[in-house]
């Protein structure tokens, strides 16, 4: 370590000294509103640091890589917590209850999230995930009354333990194999050791694949999302679909990309059953759905499996417009789900009966804001025009074409067909005539949904800025 | 820019009329008016500048400085995908009847409309706008765009403002236009991808796209993208399950503007796109294409002939006129395809008229079975006589546009395959049938004793003046088509040159 590496690290340092001021502070005095503003300057100060890191950027120890492309996600992410941030003041601040430690959590799950971001290692891609993944645990069954977020716990609990189990005997796996754990290390012995013992990288790599498919909910492995998404307090549910599923997924591109995975040709045939399963699946259950947060659960499956799809172009491609889909289609799913998230909590809040896309009713009519807004994130994860989930969609199936994958964006044509009817149904709903009470949000939480509309109205519309960024990460 | 303004000028129009809704409940319908209006007057200015429509020169197809318009201005560069508008006498055609029929499905929606007057004429106006870009768009993405969003208006004007079983025709009506949509964008991808594997250059000028060099089994897949997309919005047999559903249950104006208009989309795109783009796979494709056409026109008509639902068995109908477009289309000479154009203007007119005097009946009786309606003629004699005139327009009287547009499709085809014309014919004789039919169940015979008492009121004055301009519109047609024709003659010239040498082998095949 030298002092540069300290800059390289700010995020990093700067999230953990939050932590650390969060805790003196519940052990001074608990106060909700002084750990709010805490953690919200911590965020900004991040964002901060990941902007001042820019100039930093190398490998820090072989644990971390520090670059450009995981400092923009860190700042995406950062961004994405402090629109969780607002939405959870309301939803964590009945009065004469403590809550302080919700924040706290907060903040150190999205320190995991930002080391699993940077791993350059199998060791710093665990301790990542475990970081994030136990928080989020203590996160999702945090309100103390109610069954459905401790069984949705209790569900992510289990399963995440089963999938870390399955990780941590992939790692094994191919440690035996090559006796590396870095990914650099893997990407350079693996082809030598392939020819020695094929079985061994293939079922490492195997397990590996299906412990991150199980925090990315992939079809098969997506039993959990829906009742964990119903269970957990909304924001925390926003929280989990862009923040960890966002993560988890960088984490995994570097995986295969810097230990040249891409090159087993099994591997490629286990990510295009998945991307087919969870394009297939998610879209069709997510039909029948009657809960709005159940809906989006699925659609996040579906989601990810066509994201999943650039991924396997890998094969085909080079590395540049890949990592220019991923991060495009990250940003906009991250933008669109946390508009849908967003509108959900401020018009439903907590109250499970409200959730139900029967009462998103005439939602036109009494607050047009929020409805527009959903109206316009609807569209987006259906992937029309003008939104940002056109644009990502477009991407997908460029790379797609350039990569010949024709079954794959055929099954992608299927899903998206099927898809359009649950996200209109939404729409329909919100656009039926019905008597109803005005109430609305307050300023924060009206400004916070103008700003996530306008920006997927601008990813999607006026993409050529945001491309040329991303193009020169 | 004209084009740009065009569009923008609809686009902000909208916004006036929700606005305009607070000052009172009776503006959006006339701010709406005007501003179509002050669109199609600014248009016809702008075109005064031009050179007669009869003297154009052919527009080369493969060069915009030879269009009557152009402009290209960039939009997302790292794909080489631009703001690119042109117009020609073909687009210019479909303009002039999108901002016509726009006035007319305002003026249909007069007192049609009761709630949410401003959202209405918003979503009306939003459709023109994204209609107009479909007929003006000339890079790929562009009009891929305006393809996709123009149907986002017209869902919330059929599942707000529509009849009893709205929601489900709304629904039908996306997932079908989207999904085949969504084949048109990989097609449209596609083709990128290939000619950018060719030249090294990422674009969707269609300028540049002409002439890309593909094979044939390439194109033929790309093609059958493209095609599927157009055909289920033109719709032809067997895509046309939406449009029964979707036009029965949209509101009057509604239903004008997707059978007057969004259905020509499908046609226009046919003739600009998925021909001249690949010209040898398109017209290997012609026989089934033609025999798809046919279909549509026999199946079209006989299920028209048995409904009892008016609107339905004008929406039928529509299936069967726009049977003949496709035939038109593909037999791909020049009467034919003239006939096809001036089809789509003359079925906008007459369809838009039967579609108006439907919606005026519901308003009034409050259903559109025709088993209850008899011998309406007595009581408002002044709609008997249009509905009358639009009946038969619409069969293909001699001197009305609808039988110019017909015969000469028939006679283009004739020259390509014989026994194909012969069963379009059939379409004439089975077309009498139906609308007639309607004419009888609904305007003539025996007064319906449930309607005696009921104070049906007939067309006013707002009403005939509409009626009134469709009428003259379709004599004009019917008399004097050479206009309509003029304009398209150069274009249609440009394409047939552009796609020479296939045609002449299958004319030599079918001989």
């Amino acid at each position: 370590m030298n002092a540069t590496m300290f800059s390289s690290l700010a995020p990093i340092l700067i999230l953990s000294l939050t932590a650390i001021v969060l805790m003196i502070q519940a052990s001074v005095k608990r106060d909700q509103s002084v750990a709010w503003v805490i953690t919200a300057v911590g965020f900004a100060l991040t964002l901060w640091g990941a902007s001042y890191a820019r100039d930093f950027t190398q490998p820090v120890t072989i644990l971390l890589q520090v670059d450009h492309w995981s400092l923009f996600f860190t700042s995406l992410i950062t961004l994405a917590s402090l629109v969780i941030l607002v939405l959870s003041r309301d939803t964590f601040s009945p009065e004469g209850e403590r809550k302080e430690e919700y924040y706290l959590l907060l903040v150190l799950s999205v320190l995991g999230a930002v080391v699993l971001i940077q791993s350059s290692h199998m060791v710093s891609l665990l301790l990542g995930m475990e970081l994030m993944g136990v928080a989020l645990y203590a996160m999702i069954a945090f309100p103390e009354r109610g069954q459905l977020p401790l069984e949705g716990a209790i569900k992510y609990l289990v399963l995440s333990a089963c999938a870390s189990a399955m990780l941590l005997y992939g790692f094994a796996l191919i440690y035996a194999a090559t006796g590396e754990l870095s990914y650099a290390g893997i990407g350079a012995k693996a082809a030598a050791a392939f020819a020695v013992n094929p079985m061994l990288i293939m079922a490492g790599s195997a397990m590996v694949l299906a412990g991150i498919g199980f925090k990315l909910s992939l079809a098969p492995f997506h039993m959990w999302t829906p009742d964990v998404y119903q269970g957990a307090p909304t924001p925390v549910t926003g929280f989990l679909a862009t923040v960890s599923k966002g993560a988890v997924f960088i984490a995994l591109s570097r995986f295969y990309m810097d230990g040249a995975l891409y090159q087993y040709s099994g591997l490629n045939t286990a990510l295009v059953v998945l991307a087919v399963a969870s394009m297939l699946v998610g879209n069709w259950l997510a039909l029948r759905q009657e809960n709005i947060k159940r809906l989006l659960a699925y659609s996040s499956i579906a989601h990810f499996g066509y994201l999943l799809v650039v991924l396997i172009a890998l094969a085909h491609l080079d590395a540049g417009l890949i990592s220019q889909s991923i991060t495009f289609y990250l940003t906009a799913y991250t933008v669109t789900t946390l508009t849908a998230f967003a509108v959900v909590s401020t018009v439903a809040g907590e109250d499970p009966a409200k959730q139900d896309i029967s009462a998103f009713e005439g939602l036109f009519w009494h607050r047009p804001l929020e409805a527009s807004a959903l109206t316009v994130a609807m569209l987006s994860l259906a992937g029309i025009p003008l939104t940002a989930g056109f644009m990502a969609k477009f991407f997908v199936i460029t790379v797609g074409i350039q990569s010949d994958l024709w079954g794959l964006l055929a099954v992608l044509v299927v899903g998206s067909a099927v898809g359009i009817y649950y996200y209109l149904r939404v729409i329909f709903a919100m656009s039926k005539s019905t008597e109803g009470d005005g109430q609305s949000a307050n300023h924060l939480e009206k400004l916070l949904v103008l700003a996530l509309l306008a920006s997927i109205l601008v990813l999607g519309s006026w993409p050529q800025p945001f491309i040329a960024y991303v193009g020169g990460l | 820019m004209v084009m740009v303004n065009l569009i923008v000028i609809l686009l902000i129009g909208g916004l006036l009329a929700i606005l305009s809704e607070r000052i009172s409940d009776t503006m959006p319908r006339k701010v709406a008016m005007a501003v179509v209006l002050a669109d199609l007057l600014y248009l016809l200015i702008c075109l005064s500048g031009m050179p007669e429509i009869t003297q154009l020169q052919a527009p080369v197809a493969n060069d915009p400085s030879t269009w009557l318009m152009h402009f290209k201005a960039d939009w997302i560069p790292a794909f080489g995908i631009s703001i690119e508008l042109a117009l020609d006498g073909i687009s210019l055609l479909m303009v002039l009847l999108t901002l016509v029929l726009g006035a007319i499905a305002i003026s249909a929606s007069w007192t049609d409309i009761v709630v949410r007057k401003g959202f209405f004429e918003a979503n009306l106006l939003w459709s023109l706008a994204g209609v107009l870009g479909v007929f003006m768009a000339l890079d790929l993405m562009l009009f891929f765009l305006f393809w996709e969003v123009m149907l986002i208006p017209m869902y919330f004007m059929i599942a707000i403002w529509g009849h009893e079983n709205r929601g489900y025709a709304a629904m039908k009506f996306f997932i079908f236009t989207q999904a085949s949509g969504l084949l048109m964008l990989i097609s449209i991808l596609a083709l990128v991808a290939v000619n950018h594997s060719g030249t090294g250059i990422w674009t969707f000028s269609y300028f540049d796209l002409l002439n890309t060099e593909m094979a044939e089994r390439t194109a033929h897949w790309i093609m059958l993208g493209f095609f599927i997309a157009f055909v289920v919005k033109l719709p032809g047999f067997p895509f046309h399950t939406w449009l029964p559903d979707a036009h029965t249950q949209a509101p009057t104006a509604g239903s004008v503007i997707l059978a007057g208009i969004l259905l020509k989309t499908g046609a226009y795109g046919l003739i600009r796109f998925a021909v001249p783009l690949f010209p040898e796979a398109a017209l290997n494709f012609s026989y089934p294409a033609m025999l798809l056409g046919a279909a549509g026109v026999v199946y079209g008509a006989v299920l028209a002939f048995g409904q009892t639902d008016f609107k339905r068995l004008i929406a039928y109908s529509s299936v069967s006129h726009m049977g003949f477009v496709l035939l038109g289309i593909y037999a791909w000479n020049e009467l034919a395809l003239q006939g096809a154009v001036m089809q789509m203007v003359a079925h906008g007119f007459s369809t838009a008229a039967l579609f108006m005097i439907a919606g005026s009946l519901q308003e009034r009786l409050h259903t559109r079975d025709m088993r209850e309606m008899s011998g309406l003629w007595q009581q408002m004699p002044r709609m008997g006589a249009v509905a009358m005139f639009f009946v038969v327009a619409s069969l293909g009287l001699p001197g009305l546009g609808n039988f110019v547009a017909e015969f000469l499709v028939l006679l283009g085809l004739f020259q390509i395959n014989v026994w194909i014309t012969v069963v379009a014919a059939t379409g004439l004789i089975t077309g009498a049938a139906y609308s007639l039919l309607l004419m009888q169940r609904s305007f003539q015979g025996e007064v319906n004793k449930k309607w005696a008492n009921y104070g049906l009121i007939d067309f006013g004055s707002r009403e005939m003046l509409t009626m009134a301009v469709m009428m003259i519109a379709l004599i004009v047609l019917g008399i004097y088509p050479q206009p309509v024709l003029d304009a398209a003659q150069p274009v249609l010239q440009s394409l047939l040159e552009l796609t020479a040498s296939p045609t002449v082998d299958v004319v030599e095949v079918a001989q």
